[in-house]
């Protein structure tokens, strides 16, 4: 048996290592290591509550919004504010294409390259290209013309002999199965996405000056002003880009996003039924209205069972931290994260080191578990999810989709569906997001330019002690921020986040985390180029940065605060 | 020509290469790039570098003769902000970064390799074009208990770190995580998180701070040594003056309501709409050096203060405890004029503005400082 490592997994986000044993071509068992951890949650003791956003924003800036969100509805939750009507669209806008464009982002830039071989793109025959194109959307840039030139400048780049981050790949790997044409497509739409992102996202910097890190989040609404008669506020012609950009992103969503995933899954049914792993899915549901009723339901199916969706209760949430690089509450014992006090003590293998000691602790990331299971979050959780409670719109889209594959409900239980259930989230979300617009125009119309409850900003109106969550269902799934004030301090601060529960290591009774789990089975040609790895722990969408950020509470230094 | 065998063939194609090497004007113009397209670009990195715009001609035939350098991308203590920052690179785009400019051959993020076959393309490129390539760090190093802290492939990230830029022309250090040791440093900074230049003595480093760095600053920097072969001059705490050597308050569009007095007093209220100061919500922009009313992002489409928040500093030292609490006034802004620099007014500032946190760390770093080589613009 052998045992492969893969350090560094690119094309994610952070700092992941996997190790597999491998037997007769297939993996036995795999383990999911974090190797880089800051501490975020330690240093945010002392401060002041309403910073918090700033501060845990910075956990990630991939996904960018996030933390900034949860925490955000952590503090408010904890002194009880009601936002705006108009603080919520302007979120929910913020929250909708950020989605959306990291999906996009994620299946060109990060995960494209498992399933496309860009040097065969370069045996492409453009007219067939073009044919092939034009067969799946009216997309305007599907023209024989265009993907020449495509061909040529990547020519063009070969031939000037030096490769970049192209370079030194699984080119010609025999798990590559599309032909030409569609590798030269896919790789025309690579680019264009690039172009693309950076134009959509500027609603993050016309709504909150900038992306990555916007800087317009305020507990209690939004800092971005609305008064269509300044020019330093939200007017119409500010309202109008927005609408523009968001066109742009459904229609990208809609002609090139969803046309090519299909066709490319098309060629790869066989993932349908390889990656599945932990079966367990959960999503804390997102983007509520006015009255805090959300559009996408939040619960948990277990067991790929979706006859039957379980409502969520925080209170059911602990870590635990057996297999990870700290000292808890005792071996097997779990802490909910309002009591969330570990300490770290990293007793890996000294650096440089060649395995990872995996029967022991291996990892930075602890493991998440709801009523001790292990539970898979991400888009994937979230169709499921809303496709179970019977959700309309989400219904309609997956139906659609399994059609056009030619395959059953259970197909989604894998690599492939992961990657699926990704495009059909930003499709919805891409439809959704405008008519959010269209509400918070109404409101301005209607007057109402309302976006902040100053009512609890000044900390001298706040009780002694409170507590409170924040869930967001977040691009890459289920994400939760708990927090303690005293006497106008952060006591405590704990994150539960998407990346840890799916990267998370083993737990005390042995399961695996959904990676590992994941893994487990999956089909390997050659074990010096472990693509089909890359392929399933993509498909997760990594973010390592948000996954580890817990940090210890034994050091000596205690924070001063000087009463000013 | 195809590829179908990675390394053999990039070997090969590397080895033709060599003959004949194309300089970035050439390679622009090859890949269908206008020379239209080309000049605005060199017009907007004239902007960007602060020079006059009579010097977009030369810019353009500075690019017209250099070759494509060589770059790798480390990602250490970070959060990939700096790099998101990048893909948002408009002039040029990321896709001309990568494909015309330079040649990337070490990004985690983005690169199709994984593994040992990273691994591998990192060491061939240090070793191939050793003391020749510029090496961009991402993040900050975590230097306590051996660097245990941050490990890619086995090997710490100060082990990692102390080779590459050891070995590279100049280390750019993209945001003030890389610069300064950022958020990881914040107190009590429990993993002894530093920037490259504590890490990494001996490198020639060049601070890009900014939480994330913004793109434009990176292109200028890298076009800046392209143009003029040498590297920018830069003021006490190793960042360009071209994007560091003005005082955000000195340049906002919000100046003259700070003059006068009129002060935005709670989010939303009919001064917050009307875009008055922001002085009273908290604006650190009195105690930062950095060109965002100026340069602005994504696109020039906006900038924190536009966007109705104060400044939170992010470019400056240890700003995550000097300049926090975020919502908190800074005390007594003196009415100094526009020609003051960081050097000789940073300092003072900021250490009143620090009084929420004890900051040992981050003052013994200020104090540290040389004096700066040359503080005014040249």
């Amino acid at each position: 048996m052998a045992r492969i490592v893969v350090d560094p997994i690119t094309r994610i986000e952070g700092h992941l290592r996997i190790e597999a044993e491998i037997e007769g071509g297939f993996i036995k068992d795999a383990w999911s290591s974090a190797t880089m951890f800051r501490g975020i949650e330690k240093i945010l003791r002392g401060r002041d509550p309403r910073d918090a956003w700033f501060w845990t924003q910075r956990f990630c800036g991939v996904c960018t919004t996030v933390h900034s969100i949860a925490s955000i509805r952590a503090v408010e939750d904890a002194l009880k504010i009601k936002i705006p009507p108009n603080a919520q669209l302007i979120r929910n806008i913020i929250m909708g294409i950020q989605n959306v464009q990291d999906h996009v982002i994620h299946f060109y830039h990060l995960h494209a390259l498992d399933w496309v071989d860009i040097t065969s793109a370069l045996k492409a025959d453009p007219t067939k290209t073009a044919a092939l194109a034009a067969s799946l959307s009216d997309w305007p840039n599907n023209s024989a013309t265009y993907f020449k030139a495509i061909q040529d400048k990547v020519k063009a780049f070969v031939a000037s002999g030096r490769l970049g981050p192209f370079a030194n790949a699984y080119w010609g790997h025999p798990a590559y199965k599309l032909p030409p044409e569609a590798n030269l497509m896919a790789t025309a739409h690579y680019l264009e996405a690039l172009e693309w992102q950076k134009d959509v996202i500027k609603i993050h910097a016309i709504l909150g000056s900038k992306n990555p890190h916007p800087q317009s989040f305020l507990v209690g609404g939004m800092s971005i002003p609305i008064d269509p008669d300044s020019q330093n506020a939200l007017n119409a012609d500010k309202l109008f880009e927005i609408k523009r950009l968001l066109k742009k992103a459904q229609e990208f969503v809609e002609k090139v996003y969803i046309p090519d995933l299909l066709a490319i899954a098309s060629f790869y049914k066989e993932w349908a039924a390889i990656g599945g792993g932990v079966g367990n899915y959960m999503s804390y549901g997102e983007f509520p209205d006015a009255n805090g009723n959300l559009w996408f339901p939040s619960g948990a199916l277990l067991n790929k069972d979706l006859s039957k969706v379980l409502p969520i209760d925080q209170g059911k949430i602990a870590e635990y931290v057996d297999h990870s690089w700290f000292e808890g509450a005792g071996a097997g014992k779990g802490l909910h994260p309002f009591e969330g006090e570990t300490e770290v003590r990293y007793t890996g293998p000294k650096p440089p080191y060649q395995n990872l000691d995996t029967n022991g602790k291996y990892s930075f990331a602890k493991s998440p578990r709801y009523e001790e299971k292990s539970m898979e979050v991400g888009p994937l959780a979230r169709i499921l999810v809303a496709y179970a409670s019977g959700h309309k719109e989400t219904k309609a889209v997956v139906d659609l989709v399994l059609g056009k594959l030619g395959v059953g409900a259970p197909a989604l239980f894998s690599t492939l569906g992961r990657t699926a259930a990704r495009g059909i989230d930003a499709l919805l979300i891409a439809q959704q997001t405008p008519k959010w617009l269209d509400e918070l125009i109404g409101n301005i119309s209607k007057g109402d330019y309302r976006i902040h409850n100053n009512e609890s900003w000044d900390p001298s109106t706040w009780p002694a002690e409170a507590k409170g969550y924040g869930f967001h269902e977040a691009p890459r799934g289920a994400l939760g921020h708990w927090i303690k004030i005293k006497d106008q301090k952060i006591l405590n601060y704990q994150a539960v986040v998407p990346s840890t529960w799916n990267s998370s290591p083993r737990d005390a009774k042995g399961q695996r985390g959904p990676y590992e789990a994941a893994l487990v089975g999956t089909p390997v040609a050659d074990a010096n180029k472990p693509l089909e790895i890359l392929r399933t722990i993509h498909s997760f969408d990594p973010c390592m940065a948000c996954a580890v950020h817990v940090m210890d509470v034994d050091g000596n230094e205690v924070i001063k605060v000087k009463v000013s | 020509m195809s590829i179908q065998k990675n390394s053999d063939t990039s070997e090969k194609a590397e080895q033709s290469a060599e003959k004949r090497e194309y300089s970035v004007g050439e390679i622009l113009k090859q890949r269908g790039v206008s020379r239209r397209d080309f000049l605005k670009f060199c017009t907007a990195m004239t902007a960007a570098m602060s020079l006059p715009a009579s010097f977009a001609p030369s810019v353009a035939q500075a690019l017209d003769e250099v070759k494509r350098p060589t770059l790798v991308w480390l990602n250490f203590q970070d959060c990939t902000g700096d790099t998101e920052a990048l893909l948002r690179a408009s002039n040029p785009t990321v896709g001309e970064i990568i494909l015309d400019i330079l040649s990337v051959d070490y990004h985690e993020t983005i690169m199709a390799a994984a593994g040992h076959q990273a691994d591998e393309a990192l060491e061939n490129t240090i070793t191939k074009y050793k003391g020749k390539y510029l090496c961009v760090v991402e993040g900050s190093i975590s230097m306590k208990d051996g660097g245990v802290y941050g490990c890619t492939s086995g090997k710490t990230h100060l082990e990692i770190a102390r080779r590459v830029c050891g070995s590279a022309l100049a280390t750019i250090a993209i945001g003030t995580c890389a610069a300064y040791g950022g958020i990881a440093a914040a107190v009590p900074n429990p993993t002894g998180a530093v920037g490259v230049k504590d890490a990494v003595p001996g490198a020639t480093v060049i601070n890009l701070p900014g939480c994330p760095c913004n793109a434009d600053n990176l292109t200028a920097t890298v076009v800046h040594y392209l143009v003029f072969g040498k590297i920018p001059a830069m003021d006490s705490k190793g960042r360009p003056l071209f994007a560091y050597g003005k005082r955000i308050h000195d340049n906002c569009e919000r100046r003259p309501h700070f003059d006068a007095g009129q002060y935005v007093e709670h989010w939303g209220d009919d001064a917050h709409r009307k875009g008055f100061c922001l002085y009273k919500m908290g604006c650190k922009g009195p105690a930062t050096f950095h060109n965002c009313p100026t340069q602005r992002y994504n696109e020039k489409t906006s900038w924190p203060v536009a966007s109705g928040h104060g400044c939170a500093g992010c470019s400056e030292p240890q700003f995550w405890d000097t300049m926090s609490p975020l919502y908190r006034r800074l005390p007594n802004v003196p009415g100094f004029g526009i020609e003051a620099t960081a050097d000789k007014i940073g300092l003072g500032l900021v250490a009143g503005a620090g009084a929420a946190f004890a900051v040992h760390g981050a003052l013994n770093a200020l104090r540290k400082d040389k004096e700066p080589e040359e503080t005014k613009e040249g």
